[in-house]
């Protein structure tokens, strides 16, 4: 079938700013956007810039607004999309060239949340125990590929770009319901200010977003009820 | 920039994380350098496990693990290094969990186990529960917990950066010299980087992307392995890749060998399950190799589903529980990739070029060795898919990948810690990125009126699996070699359609595509040496192996005219050869 691609492009060394260019594909209905991209760089542009590595939806490089939602360009096929694609780089972060955008501030608010383990008690010999409900109670974030789309997709972020964003959220969660983990004060008190979960104005814009399934809404609230039922 | 650090760690899949965080829990001064951020390293798609002798749910030991390994790989694996393996598989999960990585649970709360391919009880009886995992995407966890841990012990990381040259000092190693750091080309803006290093690891992964066919990243270009052979290291056992049976069809992703592992089973255009008359005993478990080849075999024989090139791997049976619990990422490929429901309809499958059981050699410290006798290249290291220790011989067993990067990154990361504290950092290096400066602006300043990278690209992968992939033969190999030293010629013509310096992929793309013909022609020319069949070489005009002449591993030199090959003996301590059957 054949399809117009709608890309933003944008070089710092050559434009004033990001602009429309149009190409004309013939592709296959199960083929990904990513596929789509490749062979534009292939056949017309090869200045086209994009990231990607593992192709099929778990290392979260190639996450972009794909026909005005963010997604990933390996995950989401053209039949799904229909004969009009149109690609730019993800919402509220600097565009470096193409659909690249600067990921640094990203990964910053994700360092913020302390997202490791922490947990002082002598190891013992053998693992720690955990019954297959606690493990079971954390699972649906240990799925983050942070890939971005779920901050970049919400309006709360684009208004105040200090906001920490779902995905930090989401990853603090990850450990602040893991039996494991004694470090739940210290990220909630984190997440209790300002710049933390009550800028979440449950729009849901980041679980429609995640290619992950994730249920980021729901994981901020109960991050929040897990900060009043502290104070109380 | 001139960087001066103690330890430079290129590449940050689970390898070159768990090295760093060795190194940073001794207060070694240490960098990452990736070229993609760290959470994007391929670590993160295993899928189906991490083999350990825990025996939390049936009696286990290490030494039946060490036994499926050397078995697994058609006798070709050193023996000292598959102990090692097997025995630090156990400690190196438990402190894998000490670290959080979150395994799925047994009822009494103990890291769960399940079956996996070649994974046996006592020395070949009986499939045995030994693959420790976290649903389906225990390689995501691996990578996230060990990144996570990086964190939390201060590791520096240069995120983008991709290494394009390593340095030495007092001469190239084949003179004796030692590793004196590495060039690194920052992808945001396309400046040239010195970073200067007492020790240097390789942690760069694989090369499937020389396959059309494959499981591999795009980024999986084998940058690492390439750049010690241009440096005069050889390259050992390369004519082993493995194809993994279960990848979609078309376009290799991987379903993960898990599938099988917890019952599910694979049927030909006839519904019967065709491993019984291949691997009566394990059946859908055998070995990869060895499904890969019978897959072959159906197919060839007409049987695949309706004639075509492909068979069905069917869960149905198992349920909508246990797939969703334990197996919920492949089933979203199967429904994406190719719009099929596994709870109701049987997937379609194909061998997929997965794996690279051979790379640069190291000695069982993670230090890399360049010749016949196992001389060690002072400050070189490598772990990991690029490094060829060697545990996997002529087949890797599956979750063994993962097993290999945790013990050798760990290995690494403490050796080099070692190393460290006994030289001195080299001095800056006059003109170090002169040579690569100039190949890089070479390939910029072309006119454009050459091929492009992609054409290129496209004939490799397409000789490379047509050729040298699950069954090779004399003939076959030399078009093949023939093929890629044409793309060779052609390749020093291509031209590029980016000529800035702002995240210009064009230019890092084409310079990979010199790594991967490379790694293709030392590929072609030990399968054409190798007058034998063993684990994922398959020569269909020597179908048996042969232990008298070939049970040795293949080293690869470059030279003036390409490969010349040299070889080495095999560690053999406990497990002499026998036939493998399963």
């Amino acid at each position: 079938m054949n399809v117009d691609l709608r890309i933003l492009r944008y070089d710092p060394e050559r434009d004033q700013a990001p602009h429309w260019e149009n190409y004309q594909l013939t592709v296959d209905p199960m083929d990904r956007v990513l596929d789509l991209l490749i062979k534009v760089k292939a056949e017309q542009d090869g200045s086209l810039s994009f990231r990607r590595s593992c192709g099929h939806g778990i290392c979260g490089s190639d996450a972009m607004l794909i026909n005005n939602r963010n997604r990933l360009a390996c995950r989401i096929r053209v039949d799904q999309l229909g004969r009009k694609i149109s690609v730019a780089p993800l919402p509220g972060l600097p565009v470096v060239k193409d659909v690249v955008v600067e990921m640094s501030g990203f990964f910053g608010k994700y360092r913020s949340v302390k997202p490791y383990l922490i947990n002082e008690q002598p190891e013992p010999e053998r693992e720690r125990r955990q019954s297959p409900e606690d493990r079971a109670r954390f699972d649906d974030t240990t799925k983050c590929i942070l890939c971005a789309a779920c901050t970049t997709s919400c309006p709360s972020f684009w208004a105040r770009p200090e906001y920490v964003g779902p995905a930090a959220i989401v990853q603090a969660h990850r450990f602040i319901f893991d039996s494991r983990d004694e470090g739940a004060a210290e990220r909630l008190e984190i997440l209790s200010d300002e710049d933390g979960v009550w800028r979440c104005r449950t729009i849901f814009n980041c679980v429609e977003a995640c290619p992950r399934g994730i249920n980021i809404t729901r994981a901020i609230l109960e991050v929040s009820s897990a900060i009043v039922g502290r104070r109380g | 920039m001139d960087y001066p650090f103690d330890a430079i760690v290129v590449g940050a899949g689970g390898a070159g994380l768990w090295a760093a965080l060795e190194l940073a829990r001794e207060g070694v001064n240490t960098a990452v350098l990736t070229k993609l951020y760290p959470t994007r390293s391929h670590t993160g798609t295993a899928q189906g496990g991490v083999c350990a002798a825990l025996g939390n749910l049936e009696e286990d030991h290490w030494e039946w693990h060490m036994f499926d390994t050397v078995k697994g790989g058609d006798y070709l694996v050193d023996q000292d290094a598959a102990e090692v393996l097997a025995r630090e598989a156990i400690e190196t999960v438990i402190e894998l969990e000490h670290m959080g990585l979150p395994f799925n649970r047994t009822p009494d709360g103990k890291i769960d186990q399940r079956k996996f391919g070649g994974h046996t009880s006592n020395y070949g009886e009986a499939a045995v529960r030994r693959s420790c995992f976290a649903a389906d995407r225990t390689g995501h966890m691996i990578l996230q917990t060990l990144y996570q841990q990086c964190i939390k012990h201060g590791v520096r990381f240069f995120d983008e950066y991709q290494v394009v040259d390593l340095l030495f000092e007092g001469g190239e190693p084949a003179k004796g010299g030692r590793a004196a750091g590495v060039v690194a080309y920052r992808v945001a803006d396309g400046q040239l980087h010195t970073f200067r290093s007492k020790a240097v690891l390789l942690a760069t992964g694989g090369f499937g992307r020389m396959f059309r066919i494959t499981s591999n990243a795009h980024s999986l270009t084998g940058d690492g392995v390439a750049l010690c052979y241009r440096h005069g290291i050889p390259l050992e056992d390369m004519e082993f890749f493995q194809f993994h049976p279960t990848g979609i069809v078309g376009i290799g992703i991987l379903l993960s060998e898990a599938a099988r592992g917890e019952g599910g089973t694979l049927l030909n255009d006839k519904g019967e399950r065709f491993m019984e008359r291949y691997a009566p005993k394990l059946m859908e478990l055998a070995p990869r190799d060895m499904v890969s080849r019978a897959m072959y075999q159906e197919i060839r024989a007409g049987r695949g589903i309706g004639g075509k090139d492909y068979l069905y791997l069917d869960v149905r049976h198992l349920g909508r529980k246990v797939i969703e619990e334990k197996l919920p990422d492949i089933t979203e490929f199967a429904r994406i990739y190719e719009g099929v429901e596994p709870l109701t309809e049987p997937v379609p499958v194909q061998p997929t070029a997965h794996y690279a059981m051979g790379g640069i050699p190291t000695n069982v410290s993670a230090e890399v060795v360049r010749d016949e006798k196992n001389t060690v290249v002072p400050g070189l290291f490598a772990a990991g898919e690029c490094a060829c220790v060697s545990v996997h011989g002529a087949n890797r067993l599956g979750t063994n990948s993962l097993v290999d990067l945790l013990v050798f990154g760990r290995r690494a990361g403490r050796q080099m810690a070692r190393y460290a504290g006994t030289v001195e950092r080299p001095g800056p290096i006059a003109d170090a990125t002169a040579p690569v400066h100039a190949q890089l602006e070479a390939i910029r300043s072309r006119e454009s009126k050459g091929e492009s990278v992609a054409k290129i690209r496209h004939e490799l992968a397409d000789v490379m699996m047509d050729n040298v992939g699950v069954y090779r033969d004399g003939r076959l190999l030399t078009a093949a070699l023939a093929k890629v030293r044409e793309l060779e010629e052609r390749n020093g013509a291509v031209s590029i359609g980016d000529c800035g310096t702002v995240f210009n992929t064009d230019l890092l793309e084409a310079n990979e595509m010199g790594y991967l013909l490379d790694l293709a022609e030392v590929t072609v020319v030990g399968a054409l040496a190798r007058t034998e069949s063993r684990g994922a070489h398959s020569r269909e005009d020597f179908p048996e192996r042969n232990d008298a002449r070939w049970l040795k591993h293949t080293l690869a030199y470059r030279g003036p005219k390409g490969p010349t090959l040299k070889y080495k003996p095999v560690s053999i301590t406990r497990f002499e050869p026998k036939p493998r059957t399963y």
